[in-house]
């Protein structure tokens, strides 16, 4: 059964290769491969929205490919398949793909590898990230102002850097404004599966929760929200039409300008081995409009991301104090990069043990 | 509302679906058909249903074409399967793959639509007491009346059936009809009910677990229901036990469903009563009558 539904796997792999425009042996070709589906409305819509502003901005110079549905498990193969079929530049979406991508950047030297949220370079192996945490900060602080039980609920997907530092930072956001502001946090062990998201919703609010926050890519919790009265946060895409009345704002990822950069770079030749990290500055982290929200919350929170773009404000300064008590980063100073992209520990005030 | 009434809710929420399409393939196997389908029959449902309802602004609407729907693939397959006698585990595969690859496609303009939510009757979902009622009907065909009795001949010794004069393949294709009806309206259940929206492979799955459990079930309809039950139970519980801090490992708590699955197979098998095989004895064998 098992090799049944592996070669299955294989099979849809194949199916799901499709290719945007007629070949054109001229064309530069640029290639993705997502996690998801480009059909989530979260993750890895957005990244194809990249992808989308690309071949109409360069379309008449590049042919973008793009294989949707990858596990992580089985990345390699599909990542291979990609640099043999002649692209030039391969952009890899999940923070799984990333020994897979270094292995295959290995094999083909020529082709450029881009590898999203990793923290691994080589010469011919970029990584791209951004700081979503900024975002998790904006959102702790409207979470902290407006929850009335002051618990918010936090539905996370797997305990990777990323994942760790946007609830520390949601955390940091909070207690600015609350100090005794609890966090539950629930892991769903997935990126993608609406029911499991919607269950874990349900679950939250019905142990005290009152504000669901998600880093799961469906609109299953914020329906939930909207169905019981309560309130969320919308997650990688605006997801105003699915909760009119109960999303604040959503953090939206916007991958346009640095992919339409990028592939730029390698038509020019001027392409270089970097590890890209923008945020609310570069608008790569951007806050969809407030709703459902008094002015003054708004007010805060306009503030909180000016200060953030001009750089005057850094969630992660110094000293943090962790969960087990000791203390990180000096007074005034924000945490080194690596120190964010590497976060394996929780901040102090979160009573969630964290998964190893 | 009281809190733990709430999770009684989100237990029965995330056991219906599964309820009723492992209902379906019930009734399919009993029949000696086995129709590892059961995950693209029911995300084709999932988007037929949405669109429907989208496009009519009729949710009921929506649940009629989630059954069509289903139906429609089931036909396929017992076209594929039963007229012309071709492998069923590997029809069964390429009917899921077939089901998620079209669903996509179909569905792609109803992404990031808000769907149209199927009204509650009295404060509950309607499909909830119809999964039960389908379960009920199912257990008393089956078992109760001469329609069931030659489901299960068919399913047990088809050359004995058809030896009879019935005719296997017919009897064949009903069933398993009848199982994409359900499992179509497991994927409407999902489109319209439990995450009101379409995203491509929303299922996640849950047709494969369907699947598993009418062999948990030992082929038996009121066993379903306490397969679907625990399962969703299981997963619920997870998510409290994660919400209280008892440092329990996550991991090991979205495992506990699948564990659980496990060692109620352990106790079934263990105990001569209950492991009493009720396996259709041609359950994946294919029937070519002889003249």
């Amino acid at each position: 059964m098992k090799k049944l539904l592996m070669s299955a796997a294989a099979l849809a792999l194949a199916v799901g290769i499709s290719t945007s425009t007629v070949s054109a042996a001229d064309k530069l070709k640029a290639c993705w491969i997502y996690v998801g589906a480009i059909g989530d409305f979260g993750w890895t819509h957005q990244h194809n929205e990249g992808r989308l502003a690309v071949e109409k901005e360069l379309g008449d110079k590049v042919q973008t490919i793009f294989v949707e549905n990858v596990a992580e498990a089985d990345s390699e193969r599909a990542i291979e398949r990609l640099a043999r079929d002649g692209c030039a530049i391969i952009f890899t979406t999940s923070f799984g793909f990333m020994e897979p991508t270094l292995k295959v950047a290995k094999k083909f030297p020529d082709v450029k590898f881009e590898h999203a949220t990793g923290f691994k370079t080589a010469d011919n192996v970029t990584t791209y990230n951004a700081k979503f945490h900024e975002g998790r900060y904006v959102i702790g602080q409207i979470a902290a102002k407006m929850s009335k039980t002051g618990t918010a609920g936090y539905i996370v997907s797997f305990p990777i850097p990323e994942v760790v530092a946007g609830i520390n930072a949601f955390m940091l956001g909070a207690q600015s404004v609350n100090p005794d502001f609890k966090v539950k946090i629930v892991w769903a062990n997935t990126w993608y599966d609406p029911g499991k998201e919607a269950d874990a919703a349900k679950v939250l609010f019905s142990q005290g929760a009152d504000i669901i926050v998600q880093h799961t890519d469906s609109t299953a919790a914020l329906q939930v929200a909207e169905e019981q009265g309560k309130h969320g946060f919308g997650q990688a895409s605006d997801m105003i039409k699915f909760a009119p009345n109960a999303q604040y704002t959503a953090i939206v990822d916007n991958w346009r300008p640095y992919y339409i950069r990028r592939v730029n770079d390698v038509l020019n030749g001027t392409w270089k081995s970097q590890a890209s990290w923008d945020g609310m500055k570069e608008g790569t982290v951007s806050i969809a409009p407030f709703t459902n929200l008094p002015d003054d919350v708004v007010k805060m929170a306009n503030e909180t991301i000016e200060g953030i773009k001009s750089g005057k404000l850094n969630p992660f300064t110094g000293p943090i104090t962790k969960q087990d008590g000791s203390v990180v980063g000096e007074a005034g100073k924000p945490l080194a990069d690596g120190d964010i992209l590497g976060m394996n520990w929780y901040v102090k005030g979160i009573d969630d043990k964290l998964p190893q | 509302m009281d809190a733990w009434f709430a999770v009684l809710l989100t237990i029965v929420t995330a056991a219906t679906p599964l309820l009723l399409a492992a209902t379906g393939e019930l009734v399919a196997e009993r029949s000696g058909v086995l129709n590892l389908g059961v995950e693209g029959m029911m995300v084709m449902g999932a988007v037929a249903a949405f669109g429907a309802a989208l496009l009519s602004g009729n949710p009921y609407l929506g649940i009629i074409a989630a059954i069509l729907a289903g139906m429609a693939m089931a036909l396929l397959f017992g076209f594929l399967t039963l007229t012309l006698v071709s492998n069923q585990v590997a029809t069964g595969l390429s009917l899921t793959l077939l089901g998620l690859g079209l669903s996509g496609l179909l569905g792609e303009s109803f992404v990031g639509e808000p769907g149209v939510r199927l009204p509650k009757w009295l404060g509950i979902d309607m499909l909830i007491p119809v999964s039960f009622i389908l379960t009920a009907a199912v257990a008393h065909v089956l078992f109760r009346t001469k329609a069931g009795l030659v489901i299960r001949a068919v399913g047990d010794s088809h050359n004995s059936a058809h030896a009879l004069g019935y005719s296997v393949i017919a009897v064949r294709y009903a069933c398993v009809l009848f199982g994409g009806a359900c499992a179509g309206l497991a994927g409407g259940y999902l489109s319209l009910v439990y995450t009101p929206q379409w995203i491509e492979n929303m299922t996640a799955g849950r047709g494969w677990i369907a699947l598993a459990l009418v062999v948990f079930a030992s082929w038996l309809p009121w066993r379903v229901v306490v397969g679907a039950y625990l399962f969703g139970a299981i997963s619920i519980f997870s998510f409290i036990v994660q919400t209280r801090a008892w440092n329990v490992p996550p991991q090991f708590l979205n495992s506990l469903p699948y564990l659980g699955t496990i060692l109620a197979l352990v106790v079934i098998s263990a105990n001569r009563r209950l492991s009493r095989s009720n396996a259709p004895a041609s359950l994946g064998q294919p029937f070519v009558p002889d003249r």
